[in-house]
């Protein structure tokens, strides 16, 4: 059984219409990230699920209890979730121990001590449990407003864009802490991000958003490299996209030439466009060549590699390549190496 | 947002809203009830007087504040010479002065037994009043200068900002292109200026047509003391309520206009304001100007009247510092702070309701509970009355229906309409100044707290309430201050052998008599101070 599970959800604020059909189910101790540009819906999914957006159509449950849908609503105070915001919502006039102990019930001024300890421990603020808020600095700030979601113990853990107040030095790092505190407890998390690259180092799954609906919905990698269209794969990372020609069972024809796949193509067009190929920069090797099929005409340093804009035919493609003494106007042989293709 | 808000939440707002709109409403009402044609004799004769009165009585004082304000202003904000940081402030102390009394001691200064007209007749050996000329004090023009010098300091205040918020890059940019400091300040400074002096202009235009003491003893006839007269005189609640609606007319225009100003004030204000160095430094005879300028007008419109009202409680400190003196101003203190407990306790659920109500309809109670700032005093108390008068016939047929001595006229003969009619006309402070305060809290504050199990009342108390705390406390001040100087209300609506200060006041104002009465006028003035402090110090911390 899943810990969340959403089936069909909509949603329309003021007649428009903001999630569409949305289907997502999470295991104990995954943590997905709802990936997409700004006003593509992720925070009003995540919303959704606290109880704090209303829902049109669809279930939406958490560890098999339905939350919303068939005419039940269940609300924000009685959902059991824990949630961490972009502006971390700490109360501004309760010290760290007050805030942390907020929604922790029923327990008895011992065990609240002991679970505080526990709480500060884990995120490691020890000895700052009577400081104010304002007293803290942004990425001490975020680990309190994390043991308060943690502290009353919620069947999920919902985080809204929890990394982008902090500074870019430091993000990353704070990243890897978090998602080990989550892993060590088996927390399941579902986390709002715009940024592919936080939605990489944090999550386990991406469901990438667009316009209201997921676009696709797997492990990271499988996004990467198996984008179901066009847009998931622009998202995810730069890409070239070439017209192909099947040449047989394994190769397409191209202007960088045939290019071979391990695995037998199953469109069986021979002759015939079948698409665009996606290669992405770092899938094709450049050669030193006079007479290569492409030249080079523009190149940026950006480090431990090189991104280089080579001319084949009347098209542009970019590469990323460790060989940093290539310049322009030279000519250059370009290969790709793609397993599985891509085509759309 | 909590989605799971109950109806009753609703409901309850609804009805609040209701009974503070009630007046408005009841007004409308009674105008259209037949008033034994009282109402059309007065149409046939004063009415269009009353109603120019009015009118130029606001055409003169929002000119005449706009000239006094806007050159202080330019001069604080973009200025520097000695004693700017205090005239700063000072200039605002005028806003804690009544018309009535600054009215008061100038008819007393310069009508014709008044020193000046003395001493002129001393020094030129006039024999009376056939020989000289000296312009009335007590006139429609006299009016206008009285109003002008205590309500200039709100266009003041906001042109003074609005210069302050006005980026030094524009201004450089300006000068770059050859426009010197004066070709500036009309191109530049004053256009950007003009939403704000609007904003102000509309205050000033509705706190003169809301007064009524100034004109009554000044004797020029205006809508406010037609209201006054058709209803003490005539007796007639239904043309009181017709004359009213006509005011009501006049105010809403001003409200609208206002609205409209404040739109394009947003686009008008960025958050960069003028650097310190970029102050014109003043020397020699145009720092003269300027600090005799502020001076002398800080002397005219504060320091003159109240140091003549402090002599006159002094010199009959012992007719004032009565017992009467002190019931007087325990009647103020219980009315103002009754009023202030009920707006703040009122306007913090209708607010409440309004920020966490997933429902749009929960906006409007505390929209509609607001109308009433925009009501005159007069034109309220009317309004008040109406309703009242109902109820108590209603709550009297009721006891007779069971053969019951009724209990007389519990509503209209007891402080409770004037508790009402403050609590009507003042709620849009509190609400304003917990709206304010409501906007310091980020919302995911509550869907922290929802999350983390707490009811919507548990939100309202452990998490709203001690944010709050500031902006109630300003509220609640602001109202006890406006409760204590709120006159031509009182006036209307106290229960028979009931006194306040600001009646007191006025009624020793109206029989030439203020020098009996100054005591209760300088703590009139002195609780007025209070909120511009305040308002200076939130200011000075913007800065």
């Amino acid at each position: 059984m899943s810990t969340l599970s959403i089936e069909n959800v909509s949603s329309a604020y003021d007649g428009t219409v903001i999630l569409k059909q949305l289907n997502l189910a999470l295991n104990q101790g995954e943590i997905v990230a709802l990936l997409g540009p700004s006003g593509c819906g992720k925070t009003t999914l995540l919303r959704a699920i606290a109880g704090l957006q209303p829902v049109t159509e669809g279930r939406i449950s958490i560890n098999g209890n339905l939350l919303n849908g068939d005419g039940v609503f269940v609300p924000s105070e009685q959902r059991d979730v824990g949630m961490i915001f972009q502006d971390y919502a700490l109360f501004p006039h309760m010290t760290v121990a007050q805030n942390v102990l907020f929604g922790v019930r029923g327990l008895s001024k011992l065990e609240r001590e002991s679970r505080l300890d526990e709480m500060l421990t884990l995120v490691k603020l020890e000895g700052l449990a009577k400081r104010y808020p304002h007293e803290l600095s942004g990425g001490q700030q975020q680990r309190v407003s994390i043991a308060r979601s943690l502290a009353y113990e919620p069947d999920i853990l919902l985080l809204d864009e929890p990394f982008s107040n902090i500074d870019s030095q430091v993000r990353n790092e704070m990243m890897l802490e978090i998602r080990q505190i989550l892993k060590q407890h088996n927390v399941s998390a579902v986390f709002v991000t715009h940024s592919k690259d936080e939605a990489f180092v944090f999550a386990d799954k991406l469901a990438l958003f667009h316009h209201g609906s997921i676009a696709q919905y797997g492990l990271a990698e499988t996004l990467y490299h198996h984008p179901k269209n066009r847009y998931v794969a622009q998202f995810l990372g730069a890409g070239n996209y070439i017209s192909v020609t099947q040449a047989d069972e394994f190769t397409v024809d191209s202007v960088l030439g045939k290019i071979n796949s391990t695995t037998p193509l199953t469109f069986n067009k021979v002759g015939q466009v079948v698409g665009e190929l996606l290669l992405r920069p770092e899938q094709l090797q450049l050669t030193l060549q006079d007479d290569g099929n492409g030249t080079i005409v523009e190149r940026h340093y950006v480090g431990t590699a090189c991104q280089y804009w080579v001319e084949v035919g009347k098209q542009r493609v970019e590469v990323r390549s460790q060989q940093l003494h290539l310049n322009i106007g030279q000519n250059v042989q370009i290969t790709a190496q793609v397993d599985p293709m891509v085509i759309f | 947002m909590i989605l799971g808000l109950t109806r009753s939440w609703t409901l309850a707002g609804y009805i609040v809203a209701a009974i503070l709109i009630l007046p408005l409403l009841a007004l409308l009402v009674q105008a259209t009830m037949p008033d034994e044609a009282v109402f059309s004799h007065l149409y046939d004769t004063v009415l269009p007087t009353y109603i120019y009165n009015s009118l130029i009585l606001m055409l003169l004082v929002c000119v005449g504040s706009l000239l006094i304000a806007i050159p202080a202003a330019w001069l604080i904000a973009r200025c520097d010479f000695p004693g700017r940081k205090y005239f700063q402030w000072l200039l605002l102390l005028p806003l804690a002065m009544p018309a009535y009394i600054v009215a008061y001691v100038y008819t007393d200064l310069f009508d014709y037994a008044g020193i000046v007209q003395r001493t002129l007749r001393m020094l030129f050996e006039w024999q009376g009043p056939h020989d000289y000329y000296f312009p009335q004090v007590r006139s429609l023009g006299g009016a206008a200068i009285m109003l002008s010098l205590v309500l200039f300091p709100y266009i003041y205040l906001l042109a003074r900002t609005a210069f302050m918020e006005q980026s030094s890059s524009l201004l450089h940019a300006s000068r770059v292109m050859g426009c010197g400091s004066w070709r500036s300040f009309w191109r530049l400074s004053l256009p950007m200026a003009r939403p704000a002096l609007a904003v102000g202009v509309a205050l000033v235009a509705m706190e003169t047509a809301a007064d009524f003491a100034t004109v009554d003893y000044f004797a020029v006839p205006t809508l406010t003391t037609a209201v006054y007269d058709t209803w003490l005189g005539y007796g007639s609640l239904a043309a009181a309520a017709k004359l009213s609606t006509i005011m009501l007319l006049v105010i809403f225009a001003i409200v609208g206009f206002e609205r409209f100003a404040r739109r394009k004030q947003k686009l008008f204000q960025k958050q960069t304001g003028i650097d310190e160095s970029d102050r014109h430094v003043l020397n020699g005879s145009k720092m003269l100007v300027a600090t005799a300028y502020c001076s002398v007008l800080l002397l005219l419109a504060f320091v003159l009247p109240f140091v003549i009202l402090c002599q006159y409680a002094v010199d009959y400190f012992a007719q004032s510092w009565s017992a009467k003196f002190f019931e007087y101003s325990l009647n103020s203190l219980y009315i103002s702070a009754l009023v202030s407990a009920l707006c703040v306790t009122i306007s913090l659920g209708l607010v409440f309701v309004r920020r966490v109500s997933p429902r749009r309809m929960d906006t409007v109670p505390s929209r509609l509970a607001s109308t009433g700032y925009a009501i005159p005093g007069t034109v309220l108390a009317i309004g008040v009355l109406v309703p009242l008068t109902y109820l108590d016939f209603g709550i009297n047929d009721i006891y007779a229906y069971f053969d019951q001595k009724g209990p007389g006229l519990v509503l209209t003969g007891s402080v409770c309409a004037l508790v009402f009619a403050f609590c009507v006309r003042f709620i849009a402070i509190t609400i304003g100044s917990i709206e304010n305060s409501y906007k310091q809290i980020s919302p995911s504050l509550d869907m922290a707290s929802i999350t983390m199990k707490q009811t919507p009342t548990n939100l309202l108390w452990r998490v709203h309430l001690p944010l709050l705390n500031k902006g109630i406390f300003a509220g609640a001040l602001l109202v006890f201050i406006e409760s204590m100087k709120e006159l031509p209300a009182a006036l209307l609506l106290r229960p028979i052998g009931f006194e306040n200060l600001a009646t007191h006041v006025y009624q020793y104002v109206s029989d030439e008599q203020l020098e009996l009465g100054a005591l209760s006028a300088i703590v009139i003035v002195l609780v007025g101070l209070i909120p511009l402090i305040y308002l200076n110090r939130s200011l000075e911390q913007k800065n």
